[in-house]
């Protein structure tokens, strides 16, 4: 079994999270870089930022909250916006708490889902088979630090990278995405049925008048569920035949 | 409202998110469809945030579009993550500096 399907999963050590959370890390990087100059010279302090950061530990909820904060909102709004743009984990953490290693103690359960994010949560869920603590903590550890440090040197300074090399670095995180979702399209016949079919409903959704006025985040979930509810329906029609 | 008790609320409510899940199902869900929703949902989500925004990731589409190439290519050999990602930036860099 180990043997055979080496060619889709790693083993969930320490180390191996590690390496996969390089490319995430420096993803990270770049956007908490800019999260933290926007914030500073938005008024916000240095530690209110790298706070920020280092307890929220996601992008779009934290852009959206930094923009609310500034306007001066209501803790209700507040609360609701950020549960909305956030409800994805939700989703997420489900789908992780399938992987876990069964053994795996309550507590550890609590420090693991704070490390949920977009990146961590679909690396986590493609690059091994069973996740254990180790694994994840690992994977966890680079993105941590590359948030929370990205935030720190963006509240610092104004330049760090020069603007080129920004922007190369910004397609470091899609082109990970790209390297975890080609194996497996190659050996799972409904795997590449649920990229393509998902490619074509987020394009569509582009094109279309009213559903393109949707945020880029509910176009993804919607999209994404869309695309992985006709895997489960392709799965079951054809629930006889063993895909390799 | 001071900004510290909104980045409270906001990381109390995003973790709450976050754990809920790992609290309320301590047990395998049984459902097979459900099972293979949840088997598909990672590839799917990442196919939707890739496409089409790495198109537009740094600020000049050919330096994105070579990169994207790039990627594709050393995906299909099954290349590491660091690998992959290392050489689209490497890429996307080269042509900004040359083209751009």
């Amino acid at each position: 079994m180990q043997n055979m399907t080496s060619n889709e999963f790693v083993t969930p050590t320490y180390m191996n999270g590690l390496k996969a959370g390089f490319p995430i890390a420096l993803g990270y990087l770049v956007v908490s870089f800019t999260f933290g100059m926007t914030a500073c010279l938005n008024g916000f302090t240095l530690y209110e930022a790298v706070f920020m950061s280092m307890t929220n530990v996601t992008s779009a909820g934290q852009f959206a909250g930094m923009n609310l904060l500034i306007s001066g909102t209501k803790y209700v709004e507040l609360l609701l916006t950020v549960s909305i743009i956030n409800i994805r984990y939700l989703l997420m953490s489900t789908a992780l708490s399938q992987k876990i290693s069964r053994t795996m103690p309550l507590y550890q359960k609590f420090i693991l889902a704070f490390g949920v994010t977009d990146e961590t949560f679909t690396v986590a869920s493609v690059e091994v088979e069973t996740i254990t603590f180790p694994y994840f903590m690992g994977l966890v550890t680079l993105p941590y630090l590359g948030w929370s440090g990205g935030t720190f040197f963006g509240s610092l300074m104004d330049t760090f990278l020069n603007p080129d090399m920004q922007h190369a670095a910004a397609i470091a995180l899609y082109c990970m995405f790209i390297a975890l979702v080609l194996p497996p399209m190659k050996h799972h016949k409904n795997i590449r049925h649920v990229v393509f079919a998902t490619m074509l409903i987020r394009l569509t959704m582009l094109l279309l008048p009213v559903v393109n006025q949707l945020s880029s985040g509910y176009a993804i979930i919607l999209s994404a569920c869309i695309g992985a509810f006709y895997g489960a329906y392709l799965e079951h029609k054809t629930s006889t035949e063993v895909n390799a | 409202m001071k900004p510290i008790y909104g980045i409270i609320l906001m990381a109390l409510t995003t973790y709450i998110i976050r754990v809920s899940p790992f609290v309320l199902f301590r047990k395998k869900i049984e459902s097979p469809f459900i099972q293979s929703f949840l088997f598909y949902i990672p590839y799917a989500i990442l196919t939707a945030m890739t496409i089409p925004d790495i198109f537009y990731s740094t600020h000049f589409v050919p330096a994105a579009v070579a990169g994207t190439l790039v990627a594709l290519l050393l995906g299909w050999f099954e290349k590491s993550l660091i690998t992959v990602s290392m050489s689209a930036v490497a890429i996307a860099y080269i042509v900004i500096t040359l083209f751009n």
